[in-house]
């Protein structure tokens, strides 16, 4: 007869090890802190004196500006890119093509200037019968091509070209079945992209998208070219002025860290958001792990307590 | 437009009353390569309004490359379908054949449902949204009259209470029937079965078949491409038997299953009726 084990005590594994790495990982973290609190090459009284400080503040400004329009309009843009591209026509699929090789083969530096110059190349943008004398509308090209929006365009373009690839492959991995099913159902094209196919496909799209964005947080320091004041050029003319440039760069480094840290919050939940009917039940969010791994530790404590 | 949308769920709930006047289905010689291969070579069929046609084969015999040209999901490359006399994927003007585009052949499949072998539900929304969603983008019915329409079909295929469930909280079988209460949504003449119990675990196979059992009294006219011969042999009026890319024969259940005159019927039954005439 089988033994009956019912009256024994469960002892739960244990890791001792982890124990011993926690320690070491730890006296490291414990060792930088260290370091980077008491070092006084750090001027960390420098740091705060800028961090806050207002020229700081609207370069950083400037910076969430650029990256939000750039990155919506960019994302927007590539999304129809990628339908173009995946779509029938041979007109759109060539379009798109084009489109991407263009942006992704020319630096983004050169087209940035480009834009900004454009009143160089072309002095006047009119709109009117090509070959003819016929004008509808007529305008300087240096009023319209402000630094801004050489910024916005040349950030924008470049940002559809790579987000359109990056679209495209998320809708690459939906099963063909899906549309299919759409199809049979009757279900128009644009709303089959959108309400069946995307937020399918977003599951594959959103890691590399925000790698996209948090990239363009920082690579909107590019737009230093046109002298456009975001917050790495903002730092750059303050320390080439008062010399602090070790300090200056930290402040602007920390902003960052600022901002992809709050991103990478966003991108957690959206994806969580995302994976619904995708899992059969959805993860816990950290803070509800944090209560659970509490409130089970708490009762273990008691238990243990009591006994 | 809201007249159509309201009279059409008396005629989805009340089989009864259904009038079997719509839903004919005329294949004349359809033929349809893949590269090099031809699958369909010349497949003429006639379904009757209300009938239930259900196609057996063997694997690579183009029975669900056939059901596919119904919906125009696969374009023919020879030959002509319609429905009520409606060429499907083509408008006839003077004594042309003018192809239809996008919106015109999304049109046409609202009248005809499909259920896949594999369901295709839509993962990310709900057993009621995936119901739900066609009538509204394709119908223009309203989105309470599409919920309520939902909840009946669920009910009707024996899903009441599943209506918030996730297609992978479902079990297969579930999966399937909220598969063919979306397909019934959008009150279809002719529903379209391709091989639909196929990635069904066995014990879950006959809750679907029932379903499919109570669309056939409905008067909606059924094509089922299927392996279960116990229940072509009950469900069907004809049943169709291909075998590379031609329909070999095709006749009553009885006459099929019992007497059948081609050679190649008889030694494909042969090796397929045994174990399913044990059930």
């Amino acid at each position: 007869m089988a033994t009956d084990y019912s009256s024994y005590r469960v002892v739960a594994a244990r890791h001792p090890w982890r124990w011993v790495g926690t320690a070491v990982v730890a006296l490291g973290v414990f060792a930088v802190a260290w370091s980077l609190a008491t070092n006084p090459r750090w001027e960390w009284g420098v740091v705060a004196q800028w961090f806050t400080a207002q020229s700081v503040i609207n370069g950083l400004l400037e910076t969430l500006k650029l990256t939000a329009i750039s990155g919506i309009l960019g994302f927007v843009l590539g999304f129809i890119l990628a339908l173009m591209r995946l779509s029938a026509s041979p007109l759109l699929v060539s379009v798109s093509w084009t489109f991407s090789w263009i942006f992704r083969s020319t630096p983004l530096l050169v087209q940035m200037l480009l834009w900004y110059n454009l009143g160089y190349l072309y002095e006047k943008i009119s709109l009117g019968i090509p070959f003819t004398d016929v004008r509808f509308f007529e305008v300087q090209t240096t009023t319209l091509i402000s630094q801004f929006a050489a910024a916005v365009l040349g950030l924008t373009l470049n940002q559809a070209a790579y987000s359109a690839e990056i679209i495209r492959g998320g809708i690459l991995s939906v099963d063909q079945g899906q549309l299919e099913a759409a199809a049979a159902l009757g279900i128009p094209a644009w709303r089959r992209s959108t309400r069946i196919v995307l937020p399918q496909a977003m599951r594959a799209i959103l890691p590399t998208a925000f790698n996209e964005i948090i990239g363009l947080v920082k690579g909107t320091s590019i737009v230093y070219v046109l002298a456009y004041s975001e917050l790495f050029y903002t730092v750059q003319v303050i320390y080439n002025r008062t010399q602090q440039v070790l300090p200056l760069l930290l402040v602007a480094t920390l902003w960052y860290v600022v901002i992809t840290s709050v991103l990478s919050v966003f991108q957690y939940y959206i994806e969580r958001h995302y994976s619904k009917g995708a899992v059969r039940n959805l993860p816990l969010t950290p803070l509800q792990k944090a209560r659970k791994f509490f409130a089970t530790h708490a009762v273990a404590n008691t238990a243990r307590n009591a006994r | 437009m809201s007249t159509a949308t309201t009279s059409a769920p008396a005629t989805a709930t009340d089989p009864v009353t259904t009038p079997s006047t719509r839903g004919l289905v005329e294949i004349t010689k359809v033929r349809k390569s893949f590269g090099a291969t031809e699958v369909l070579k010349g497949v003429s069929l006639t379904v009757e309004p209300g009938g239930v046609a259900v196609i057996v084969g063997p694997s690579g015999s183009g029975k669900s490359t056939l059901l596919r040209t119904i919906n125009h999901l696969e374009k023919v490359d020879g030959g002509f379908i319609s429905i009520d006399g409606n060429l499907v994927g083509y408008e006839v003007r003077g004594n042309r054949l003018h192809e239809l585009r996008g919106k015109e052949i999304l049109k046409q499949r609202t009248e005809i449902g499909m259920v896949f072998q594999n369901f295709n539900l839509f993962p990310h929304l709900t057993a009621l949204e995936n119901v739900s969603e066609a009538p509204v983008v394709a119908q223009g019915c309203s989105k309470d009259e599409a919920r309520r329409r939902g909840l009946e079909l669920l009910d009707r295929v024996g899903l009441k209470g599943r209506a918030d469930a996730y297609p992978r909280q479902l079990s297969g079988g579930q999966q399937q029937r909220v598969a063919i209460a979306r397909a019934l949504a959008l009150d279809p003449k002719i529903l379209l079965f391709d091989e639909p119990t196929s990635a069904l675990d066995p014990e879950l196979v006959n809750e679907v078949l029932d379903v499919i059992r109570e669309l056939a009294k409905s008067g909606t006219t059924l094509l089922i491409v299927t392996h279960e011969m116990g229940f072509a042999r009950d469900v069907a009026d004809t049943v169709v038997f291909m075998d590379q890319g031609q329909i070999v024969e095709q006749g009553s259940p009885e006459h099929i299953f019992t007497n059948p005159q081609e050679p190649r019927t008889r030694s494909f039954f042969s090796k397929v009726l045994e174990p399913a005439f044990n059930i």
